[in-house]
């Protein structure tokens, strides 16, 4: 029986091995980003930037150009890139220590000038790189190692939902919350992603397209774990956009 | 046909932008510098040039746009007051540490903290020493006119783009608020898209042509091998740029006795009182540096050899003084004359303390 080739590795991602850890959502999450840019022939005209974090390497993983930004600054940066480069597909990928604490300012204010820019936010409730600390994102009671008995909502505030605040601004186009922690969750995702970058491209103003994702290291558990503690814990407070 | 103008040197930077072919500009108001945004503004060139102009929500933000578009091979500036650049210096530093070119003018005012917003010139360690973290500098030229403020703006992005290397125009609350003659010069074309891959495609982040190598621009190296390495061509770059850019203007200095160190407001303050101690009978020079980085450490040695006195007049609290005595050694005495905080001395002030500090000693 002759063979049949039904899935390869994404032309536009390198061979470079992943950093990241096993049980990590942004692998995934890079792939699905090479397919979407490969697919819409964009290879060429895009232009991503990478933030402070666990992704700050994603130059090394996509085959487009890239720049590097100062922790929280990927915003600005793309808006400069976009202002003065008007039919390039500007895009940031950002972790949520990057863009919902540091980042706050320049994110809002973007989103809120309409700068046709395509946000891909991470939120994984930990900072990743830095070894599990709270974010601005980790829920109440959740156990990271500057929170070693849970987030106290009077001593740190509450879970910082940066989508549904964003998508209240009217510079905004297109807000939709997705995971890739199952395979039904690729596939949408890869949908919504695409969905921003046309958006972006016919200048309808800032799409963000967050992922809710997974941090096994920074969680201190297995994959399995990891990805069962998402659908337990994290959907329901940060629910998933409907097809 | 020459196009002559009074104005402002905040408004001379401005229209300095629009007719040097500068492709972007991301500002954020602060006095004494606002009139270039607002300049900018009035004068439209998204219109004409294509240039584009916008209004940031933050320092911060405007740097971290600089940086951006920088990314992409374009010419671009921004420009802000002390507390607005001590903001920038993140970006100052990632944009040195990423190799790009950019123009920053600094309207420098009286500091620390808010201070005031009258002049000053205490950002002369800021921008000549420590600009932000790490090993780097930027090129700082420090105009004395209106018409400096215009050409220094055409020098800056020829410097940036030779170098890639952020280069800062140290000017003052004086210089930037004051109205003078200024001689515009015929516009130049911005430089096309095309021209801009042809000319920058091996750094620049222009979306990598099908099938090549992508080009990343990255201030990061986990590897500190490889980031030894960025320091020593970084340094190599900055050895060269002492080597040949060193810029000055020495007015009778060869035969001076004394001699007035100043840049930027100071030293037209410095040429009056030096008139003053030359009508009573004193050889007295003014030497300016023009280049603050590279200082003219060797040139201000050379030039003032007959010098046995340096007064170094800044309106802050003795800053360039720490260059002037690098320069002279032990060979000369050296002392410091300046107001603070916002005043501004008087040539009068500035021949007073000639005498008390050099002359009458």
């Amino acid at each position: 029986m002759a063979e049949e080739l039904v899935y390869k590795k994404p032309r536009l991602l390198t061979d470079k091995d992943f950093h990241f850890c096993p049980g990590c959502s942004h692998g995934t999450i890079h792939k699905v980003i090479a397919e979407v840019i490969d697919q819409m022939g964009m290879e060429n005209s895009s232009i991503g930037i990478t933030p402070v974090g666990c992704s700050v390497l994603a130059y090394n993983y996509i085959d487009i150009d890239w720049v590097q930004a100062a922790h929280g600054r990927a915003c600005a940066v793309a808006t400069g890139i976009k202002r003065l480069n008007p039919s390039k597909l500007v895009f940031t990928y950002q972790g949520d220590g990057d863009l919902a604490a540091i980042g706050t300012g320049e994110t809002i204010h973007a989103a809120n000038r309409g700068d046709n820019i395509v946000v891909i936010y991470v939120n994984n409730a930990v900072y990743g790189m830095t070894g599990g600390q709270m974010a601005p994102t980790t829920l109440l009671g959740m156990k990271t190692v500057t929170t070693p008995n849970g987030r106290d909502a009077k001593l740190h505030g509450y879970p910082f939902k940066v989508g549904e605040m964003i998508s209240q601004l009217e510079g905004v186009c297109y807000f939709t919350r997705q995971s890739v922690h199952t395979a039904a969750g690729v596939r949408r995702a890869r949908k919504a992603l695409r969905r921003a970058f046309e958006l972006s491209m016919e200048g309808r103003g800032l799409s963000f397209v967050e992922f809710v994702g997974t941090c096994s290291s920074g969680w201190k558990m297995s994959a399995v774990e990891a990805n069962k503690w998402l659908d337990e814990n994290m959907l329901p407070f940060y629910p998933l956009s409907a097809e | 046909m020459s196009d002559i103008r009074l104005m402002k040197g905040n408004e001379a930077v401005a229209h300095a932008a629009v007719r040097c072919g500068c492709d972007g500009y991301f500002g954020y108001p602060i006095t004494p510098q606002s009139e270039v945004l607002e300049t900018l503004m009035e004068l439209r060139p998204w219109e004409s040039t294509g240039m584009v102009v916008l209004q940031a929500e933050s320092e911060i933000g405007a740097i971290n746009m600089i940086y951006g578009a920088a990314c992409t091979g374009k010419m671009v500036m921004t420009s802000s007051s002390s507390p607005g650049i001590s903001l920038m210096g993140e970006g100052f530093s990632y944009i040195a540490g990423a190799e790009l070119p950019c123009v920053v003018v600094n309207v420098a005012r009286g500091g620390p903290g808010l201070g005031t917003i009258q002049p000053g010139q205490s950002d002369y360690f800021l921008a000549t020493k420590a600009g932000g973290h790490g090993d780097f500098n930027m090129i700082v030229l420090a105009p004395n006119s209106v018409q400096e403020m215009y050409n220094f703006v055409f020098d800056a992005f020829e410097l940036a783009f030779k170098y890639r290397n952020p280069v800062m125009i140290l000017s003052d609350g004086v210089i930037g608020q004051m109205m003078e003659r200024v001689e515009l010069s015929e516009p130049l074309p911005r430089r096309t898209d095309g021209q801009i891959v042809e000319q920058m495609r091996s750094w620049a982040v222009t979306g990598k042509p099908v099938g090549a190598q992508r080009n990343i621009v990255t201030s990061v190296q986990l590897d500190p091998i490889v980031q030894e390495n960025v320091n020593h061509r970084l340094q190599a770059k900055y050895k060269v740029i002492r080597e040949k850019e060193v810029r000055y203007e020495a007015i009778g200095c060869e035969d001076a006795d004394h001699i007035l160190v100043a840049y930027g407001c100071s030293a037209r303050i410095s040429h009056k009182a030096m008139e003053l101690a030359r009508d009573a009978g004193h050889k007295v020079g003014l030497f300016r540096p023009v280049t603050l980085f590279p200082f003219p450490y060797e040139q201000l040695d050379s030039v003032c050899k007959r010098a046995k006195g340096f007064l170094s007049v800044e309106l802050s609290a003795g800053q360039m003084i720490e260059d002037v005595r690098l320069a002279v050694g032990c060979r000369a005495r050296v002392e410091h004359f300046g107001r603070m905080g916002g005043v501004i001395h008087s040539p009068n002030e500035v021949w007073q303390a000639l005498q008390e500090k050099l002359l009458n000693r």
